[in-house]
């Protein structure tokens, strides 16, 4: 058994990418800077010297034809991961992915696949702000025919991006920008995270928080302070968001009773609200409460650092959540 | 002004060109095909047996029959939502096709696909596109994935002049320029794009003329001389898999019904319409096969009775066929791995 090791989120990223290139020579990637670079963050570092230009290359700034290209790609058998330098340009890509990456399977009956991955970094939470900070999972989770990851540990997002790139189906997969620099136990070795299944971080009694990106590392300090008040919280990365786990959450909401979804996007609309709705059909009879969400405000994000806070997902505003929520049912219970 | 170079005229029988009797023949049969084809296809919406609508390519069959006639098997095409003369063109069979459009089980795409979805993977047909430009990238994408691949096929991407104003369009042959692949972006100019004509639309006299803005050469070919746009395409054929990278090629050409098979008022002006139906493909093709003594009447009419029964034919089966089971609703929306080693477009020719 090889030695796991600490290394960042960035460092596992670019690993997975190292390893998957290696591994099938119809794999290549392409994106704004990341050859010669190696990305804004490291990412994408040491590829084109290892695997060549054909492979690894730089493309001009055309989102729109850069993911219509990875389409074009994997429907002749390649295996194209594209890289968006920040996902809020995902809107520019939107046409390509959704209506015709995730739809073309379908429309020709199975003989059309698209094998593959659109990944990029989340800029949430660093002052960049609205145009440079936007979570948009909640775009892509809507259509069908897409998978959509959203990792919050450097082992999650190694093996996650290595099934990822292995997945016959379209995937958008989210990076944390914030989360680049986190540090963490990655296994030495070939491993994979299949996609499609959360991690209970935590096991827990009193109430289950279910989180993903950033609100999920923010989760994990905060259910260590909690459990000092004597709160025992269940703590679920989902680290999919598409197909979502039903089984692991729905089984943990039924043995709390009380749930809080925390998710980095808007509120409105946002992908807390689809795993509530999912919940309340799946549980309503095991709930001691109703079930919350924490997200971010419906405001565009701002620059100043004390109005980002305003509006964003806090470690503070988990642990408020939580408190209020295990609070007020125990006070009822009483 | 705009050096938009014409495709000279070029002979019959041109052994240089690829040309000989039976392709020359092969060619007028599939102008004919896709003539009586897209009859029948308005005949069926009429008798409402296609819902929705069906975008027809009458009048405009000389551009797809002459581009694909200079594209090998394993080559691909992109096309449009009026995309059955591309589809017909490139080898789908029209059984399989109208059953498709008609939205049975037996179609190509089992009938989830429809008349703006066509696509055959075994023939490297990537999909008639109901988004106006979004096949452009995915034909630079399918260039590219072929290089990855180690393979020189090259990529016939058709687009309109309703596409010619598209921004992806832009992107696209920007990057297939600066990649240098062997894309051959085919615009058909057939003067309107729904009920606007080009000459508010379009901000130059010829879409060709933009090849230059992306450092490669635009060709204005006449659309309805199937020979024309054949050595037009051919000569950018070659020069995508000489490695020189893309081509723009403008075909002039006009649909003779509307925009489509719902929208029955004809917005263009009669004296426009009249002189474009004069310029048909058929009889273009039809005198100068005759003239160069490659086929007589009789040789024509065989063939234009053959296509007319095996579109009579294909109705029949596209009628016969049954409709989808109710669990295909479900199938197709996410693969899994299981059959994940899939090949597209390599038909054994």
């Amino acid at each position: 058994m090889t030695e796991a090791r600490s290394i960042s989120i960035a460092e596992a990223l670019n690993e997975a990418l190292h390893e998957e290139l290696e591994r099938d020579p119809r794999t290549f990637i392409f994106g704004e800077d990341i050859a010669d670079t190696g990305g804004l963050f490291g990412v994408t570092s040491g590829l084109r010297d290892r695997f060549g230009p054909t492979r690894v290359f730089n493309t001009p700034i055309s989102e729109q034809a850069i993911a219509g290209a990875a389409v074009g790609a994997a429907l002749v058998g390649a295996r194209p991961i594209v890289e968006i330098q920040v996902m809020d340009f995902l809107s520019l890509a939107l046409d390509q992915i959704a209506n015709h990456a995730a739809k073309l399977p379908y429309m020709t009956g199975g003989q059309l696949r698209v094998p593959l991955v659109v990944r990029g970094p989340v800029a949430t939470g660093i002052g960049l702000a609205a145009q440079h900070s936007q979570s948009l999972e909640a775009w892509v989770v809507h259509i069908p025919g897409l998978k959509v990851v959203m990792p919050s540990t450097p082992a999650d997002a190694k093996g996650l991006l290595k099934s990822a790139i292995r997945d016959p189906n379209p995937i958008v997969f989210f990076e944390k920008r914030l989360l680049y620099s986190i540090r963490g136990k990655v296994p030495a070795g070939e491993y994979l995270v299949p996609l499609g299944k959360a991690e209970v971080c935590r096991p827990g009694r009193d109430v289950t928080l279910i989180a993903s990106g950033i609100a999920a590392h923010h989760a994990r300090a905060a259910v260590q302070k909690l459990e000092a008040e004597g709160i025992d919280v269940e703590l679920i990365d989902l680290r999919t968001l598409k197909p979502l786990d039903v089984e692991t959450i729905v089984a943990s909401v039924k043995k709390t009773g009380r749930a809080i979804v925390a998710n980095d996007g808007y509120r409105t609309g946002g992908f807390a609200a689809e795993v509530m709705a999912t919940l309340i059909e799946e549980t309503f009879d095991f709930l001691d409460a109703p079930i919350q969400r924490v997200a971010a405000a419906d405001t565009p994000i701002p620059c100043a650092q004390n109005l980002e806070s305003e509006v964003l997902v806090t470690p503070d505003k988990l642990l408020q959540a939580v408190r209020e929520m295990v609070g007020a049912s125990r006070a009822v219970a009483v | 002004m705009s050096d938009v170079s014409e495709a000279p005229p070029i002979s019959l029988i041109d052994k240089s060109l690829g040309l000989n009797e039976q392709k020359l023949l092969d060619m007028y049969s599939v102008i004919w095909r896709i003539r009586w084809f897209e009859e029948k296809v308005l005949d069926l919406f009429r008798a409402g047996v296609i819902r929705g609508t069906a975008h027809l390519y009458s009048g405009m069959e000389a551009v797809a029959t002459g581009a694909c006639a200079a594209l090998r098997p394993t080559d691909y095409v992109t096309s449009t939502h009026r995309g059955h003369g591309h589809a017909l063109a490139k080898g789908l069979e029209p059984d399989r096709m109208l059953a498709e459009i008609i939205g049975r089980a037996d179609g190509y795409c089992k009938g989830k696909g429809g008349s703006m979805h066509v696509a055959s993977a075994k023939h490297g047909m990537l999909g008639a596109d109901a988004i106006v430009g979004g096949n452009t990238p995915i034909a630079v994408g399918a260039a590219l994935g072929a290089r990855i691949l180690g393979r020189d096929d090259v990529v016939l991407c058709f687009f309109g002049d309703g596409a010619a104003n598209q921004g992806v369009l832009f992107e696209s042959m920007n990057l297939a320029s600066v990649l240098k692949l062997p894309v051959i972006f085919l615009c058909e100019n057939n003067l309107w794009a729904l009920s606007t004509p080009t000459s508010v639309s379009l901000s130059v006299p010829d879409v060709a003329a933009r090849g230059a803005a992306f450092n490669m050469p635009g060709v204005v070919l006449d659309g309805q001389d199937v020979l024309a746009v054949y050595e037009g395409a051919r000569a950018a054929v070659e020069r995508g898999r000489a490695g020189q990278g893309p081509s723009l090629l403008e075909c002039k050409t006009y649909r003779i019904h509307s925009h489509s098979a719902f929208a029955t008022r004809e917005v263009r002006p009669e004296e426009e319409v009249a002189y474009w139906r004069a310029r048909d493909p058929i009889r273009i093709l039809g005198e100068r096969l005759e003239q160069a003594g490659v086929a007589s009447s009789t040789t024509l009419e065989v063939i234009k009775a053959r296509e007319e029964r095996r579109i009579a034919e294909a109705a029949e089966f596209a009628l016969a066929s049954p409709t989808p089971d109710a669990a295909e609703a479900y199938t197709d929306v996410l693969v899994d791995a299981a059959s994940d080693e899939h090949v597209v477009g390599r038909t054994a020719g």
